[in-house]
């Protein structure tokens, strides 16, 4: 079989648990984008990201014949690529997991009194997502722009279901926070 | 519904509220979509918190997409890494991913034509084994007739398997048929006169046993006569 557009996911994988190299690049040239903006948004940094993109497909080349077809593949790699990021930012040493270097990243943006000088609402909210922790960040982007239902993002995120919806939530007050101190109003909350 | 939206941020989101970015991206099943389209059209607080979550979901894609993309160095970095690597024996795959990659291997007009000349192969085999039953079964009721060419002595020897005669109700399907000649351990070997059937039993039985076998058969839901065969 050669291996076309048409062929899913699974099937590719399929292939790649054989060896096929086509396969591989194929499966490769689909996702590798979004693995790289998803390890991106994680790690903040262009060049860890691109190793992560190695890192990730290296995994699924290796991993394929144990892909049980639970989940979609992309969930598969996203939850690959965060396990990954994560590993990453553990092994620098100016990062560490907990709330006080959430607070240092969002210090790194513009502050409030600077996005409101941009005027421009889009913008704004977009420097303000930018601003969110990364436990903020992350679940803004696998459901929004990443488009994962509850269930996914709880599999990607190793989170109950339940944690996801509320956590979410807090992420979009947060940034109704972040935006109100900017003196932007959406009439929300 | 207007309690479903929370004006407070010290209160407690509901369960719509928090639905709201999964209904945006369009990612929610079915039941809960129209759950959030109603209390949408009945609760203007919500829709406004609505249309600021339509806000984050655009730019949050807008901020993604606007970071780019990799450099060809990470492909390069990943095919030179999977060269690296040994040799893969090349195992059978497992049942499900063999099936998928077959299917997947046909052309489209393949399957179709594969799909088709399958429907008609049980078309026909379901239209064989109808006809025969429908032609049976419509005659009037009729008990065998002894045949008078029949040996009046028994057989010496190895005993051989008993028979009988059986005539099925009119709503009996091919597959009540299939079934009972199951349970039984019994096949058809021939049509008979007056829609009875001629079974046979995969052993030989005595006179009692058959007659006990054949009573049993009698009251079938889908058997309206079971006698021995001569």
């Amino acid at each position: 079989m050669s291996v076309t557009q048409a062929a899913t996911d699974e099937v590719l994988i399929a292939r790649i648990a054989q060896g096929d190299r086509l396969a591989m690049q194929v499966l490769y040239g689909r996702h590798h984008v979004r693995v790289y903006r998803f390890g991106l948004r994680l790690v903040r940094d262009e060049q860890t990201a691109e190793d992560l993109i190695s890192e990730v497909f290296l995994d699924v080349w290796r991993q394929a014949g144990k892909f049980e077809g639970r989940s979609a593949v992309s969930t598969w790699l996203l939850a690959i690529t965060r396990f990954k990021a994560l590993s990453a930012l553990r092994r620098r040493k100016d990062f560490e997991l907990d709330d006080e270097a959430a607070n240092a990243i969002e210090d790194s943006s513009d502050d409030p009194e600077t996005v409101v000088q941009k005027k421009d609402t889009s913008e704004a909210l977009r420097e303000c997502l930018t601003g969110l922790s990364p436990d903020h960040r992350e679940i803004v982007d696998l459901v929004y722009y990443h488009e994962k239902s509850v269930e996914e993002v709880a599999e990607i995120v190793g989170i109950p279901e339940n944690t996801v919806k509320t956590r979410l939530f807090y992420a979009r007050k947060k940034l109704a926070e972040l935006l109100k101190a900017a003196g932007i109003e959406r009439g929300w909350p | 519904m207007m309690a479903l939206s929370k004006k407070m941020l010290e209160q407690e989101p509901s369960e719509i509220e928090m639905l709201l970015p999964w209904h945006a991206a369009g990612t929610l099943n079915a039941r809960d979509a129209r759950r959030v389209e109603e209390a949408l059209a009945n609760d203007p607080e919500l829709a406004r918190q609505y249309a600021a979550v339509r806000g984050e979901y655009e730019e949050t894609i807008h901020l993604n997409e606007s970071l780019g993309a990799p450099s060809a160095r990470a492909m390069q970095k990943l095919f030179a890494a999977i060269d690296a690597e040994p040799a893969r024996a090349t195992g059978s795959l497992p049942l499900s991913a063999r099936i998928a990659t077959f299917f997947a291997s046909l052309s489209p007009r393949a399957l179709a034509w594969s799909a088709s000349l399958g429907a008609i192969a049980l078309l026909l085999q379901a239209g064989i084994i109808g006809a025969v039953l429908m032609k049976t079964q419509t005659a009037t009721f009729q008990t065998a007739s002894l045949s008078t060419g029949a040996p009046i002595t028994r057989e010496l020897g190895a005993a051989a398997p008993s028979r009988a005669l059986v005539r099925f109700t009119p709503e009996a399907r091919v597959a009540d048929v299939t079934a009972l000649l199951d349970s039984y351990q019994a096949s058809i070997i021939g049509d008979a006169k007056g829609g009875m059937f001629r079974l046979q039993f995969d052993k030989a039985m005595s006179q009692d046993e058959l007659t006990a076998l054949l009573g049993r058969m009698q009251r079938e839901k889908f058997v309206n006569l079971a006698v021995a065969a001569p």
